[in-house]
């Protein structure tokens, strides 16, 4: 039994500029405890998607339907905006790219905690105090206790992040959703928060869908990864399938636009030209078209289909033939 | 050390005493700050006079004696005469229960209303915030102590009307600005933080939004009490607030004007207390402001701030 079944969801915004369809008819699915990587360049709808399944996006001017939304059995788009709270911060939590702007600056991170374990769980003050402790341990916090008194500005990026870590996990959640949760932190502590999301994943056994620009940490945490653009899923697969053997254009032009620590030293990296479509547009061919380097004269006729390569798990939309590039032969 | 041990506060009190509460600390930075001690000490000073005006007014401040008109300070009149002869320490003292009452109720009458009206305005958005906001809009495109004659004008001069009215001024103008201050709260990410962990609309608004902008609702109440000072003093000298013989620092202020080269003692008086009154509220604001922003807290000796922990 799946964690997460998404069935061709789509999110449009209606704007002055027309229609903006931001997401257009992903499907997907997610297992308990794994941990599902989405990559993609700015405004491929990897972030919309997820508000989408949070159910943030605000309606109007947004609009999400899918064929099918289900959550541990939950109708995700069909249930009330109240069950929808509660769901939200217990079921499913959200971890955002800027640690340094999310969280309230005039509580104490010691409050923020308790009223989030007070909202979910019915704790008393005194239970959701202890816990909050427990928290900011497991997360590595030194000096747990006088830290609850803190206020976010007395601490530091990577500790924000990772007090926003206790606070996503503070009610067990089935399924924990990072967006770009690194993305603004150095290195040494992006690597210090990607060991601490393996630790809760392994620990609590939650469900992760990471969303990053980082192939490197994609690779490196994730089980599965779906690639989009242009708000669809253009491949997915296992992670090491994916990246050994790319078969979307896009993907290509990600993975050689990437610098690899164990790559062939001499090759230069070859970003990928041009701009991604507009949203507004209604594209009927594949919207990478445009860029892609290695397209073939079937790909300016008609759609790609969707199909297999290799494996039942590993499907990609793209009318090339991508062997030739594959670093492990299949 | 292990967390245990630290837990429980009573094995070890004097390591690890109980944090104080965020109150608890907004008060004591509060109290640290000088300029704003000092201005609750002077307002609480002049609140306590004009409480205790009958005890300590030396004259009946109605009393007209034009053998000692314009009679510059002296012993017999500490702060000297007005035009008719009344002692103006006596109708400093009296005036104040007008003048102060009138600006404290409209203060509240106005955040009561503009407050609540400019977050669920900013907070809501689309069709609601645009109705509202034309709403308010129309009423400031009235020169506001127009509006205020005109209220007061209709329902008759009394001092609920002329609270009312130069309250009801104040509204769009509170409303239109924490309408601004709540969008601009509202894209923040600990509001969508907040929501993704289950807050409801309430929640976000009064805990993460309304908290957030705390400072600039302070500073306009400042402004809105001084304005209100000065506003009941134009609608007494229309006629339109307490009827004459009532002493108030706005229309004692006013009735001045005329004697200005003759005797400033009577344009004096009334303007310094009116400044002292708005400097204290002003500098209580800004404490009050620093107070509710951690960001702004000053380094206690005693107890160190704990920055940057070592990852």
């Amino acid at each position: 039994m799946n964690l997460l079944r998404v069935r061709n969801l789509r999110t449009e915004f209606n704007t002055d500029q027309g229609r903006l369809k931001a997401v257009q008819g992903i499907s997907f699915d997610l297992a308990e405890g794994e941990v599902l990587g989405v990559v993609g360049e700015s405004g491929s709808g990897k972030s919309v998607a997820a508000a989408s399944i949070m159910r943030m996006v605000p309606q109007p001017p947004g609009r999400v339907t899918a064929d099918e939304l289900l959550f541990d059995k939950t109708p995700l788009l069909d249930i009330s905006e109240a069950e929808a709270r509660d769901i939200r911060g217990s079921k499913i939590a959200m971890v955002f790219q800027d640690p340094m702007r999310s969280l309230n600056p005039v509580l104490t991170i010691g409050h923020q905690l308790i009223e989030v374990l007070r909202r979910h769980q019915n704790m008393t003050k005194q239970a959701a105090r202890r816990r909050s402790i427990e928290l900011l341990e497991m997360v590595g916090i030194p000096l747990a206790e006088r830290r609850m008194a803190a206020y976010p500005h007395q601490l530091s990026g990577g500790m924000r992040q990772r007090v926003m870590m206790a606070i996503a996990v503070s009610c067990h959640p089935r399924l924990l959703i990072a967006d770009e949760a690194t993305t603004a932190l150095d290195v040494t502590i992006q690597a210090q928060i990607i060991e601490l999301v393996k630790k809760l994943q392994h620990d609590l056994g939650t469900a992760v869908i990471w969303i990053s620009h980082d192939l490197g940490v994609v690779a490196g945490m994730c089980d599965r990864v779906n690639v989009m653009y242009a708000g669809r899923i253009v491949e997915t697969g296992k992670v090491d399938d994916v990246f050994d053997q790319p078969s979307h254009g896009y993907t290509l032009g990600l993975m050689s636009s990437t610098p690899r620590v164990d790559g062939t030293s001499a090759d230069r990296l070859t970003p990928i030209e041009g701009m991604p479509p507009s949203l507004a547009e209604e594209i009927r061919l594949c919207p990478f078209l445009p860029r892609c380097r290695v397209a073939v004269p079937a790909c300016s006729d008609v759609p790609p289909p969707t199909r297999e390569i290799g494996s039942p798990d590993h499907r990609s939309a793209c009318h090339a033939d991508l062997r030739s590039h594959w670093r492990v032969p299949a | 050390m292990s967390a245990s041990d630290t837990r429980l506060g009573s094995t070890l009190p004097a390591a690890t005493p109980r944090a104080p509460g965020t109150v608890e600390l907004s008060f004591r930075q509060f109290t640290r700050n000088r300029v704003a001690l000092a201005g609750l000490i002077c307002l609480t000073v002049i609140c306590i006079l004009v409480a205790t005006a009958p005890l300590l007014a030396p004259y009946n401040p109605a009393q007209i004696s034009l053998s000692s008109k314009l009679q510059p300070p002296s012993w017999a009149h500490l702060l000297g005469t007005d035009y008719f002869g009344r002692d103006i320490l006596s109708r400093m003292l009296y005036g104040g229960r007008l003048s102060l009452t009138v600006g404290m109720l409209v203060v509240l009458f106005a955040l009561s209303f503009g407050v609540p009206i400019g977050l669920v305005s900013g907070f809501i958005g689309g069709r609601l915030d645009n109705i509202i906001m034309r709403l308010m809009d129309a009423f400031l495109t009235f020169p506001p102590l127009l509006l205020a004659i005109a209220v007061v004008g209709l329902l008759g001069p009394s001092i609920q009307n002329v609270v009312l009215a130069l309250g009801l001024v104040q509204i769009p103008v509170l409303a239109r600005m924490v309408r601004g201050s709540t969008l601009a709260a509202r894209e923040e990410v600990y509001v969508r933080a907040a929501t993704a962990l289950g807050a409801g609309p309430l929640r976000v608004m009064f805990s993460n939004i309304l908290r957030n902008i705390v400072s600039p609702i302070v500073v306009q109440m400042t402004i809105v009490f001084s304005a209100a000072v000065v506003a009941e003093a134009s609608l007494s000298f229309l006629g339109l607030g307490a009827p004459p013989p009532t002493p108030s620092w706005g229309r004692d202020l006013s009735d001045a004007r005329n004697y200005l080269g003759q005797a400033p003692w009577m344009f004096l008086s009334p303007a310094i207390v009116i400044m002292l009154c708005v400097l204290s509220i002003n500098f209580i604001g800004d404490g009050v402001r620093d107070s509710l922003d951690p960001r702004s807290w000053r380094i206690n000796r005693n107890a160190r701030r704990e920055e940057e922990v070592p990852e």
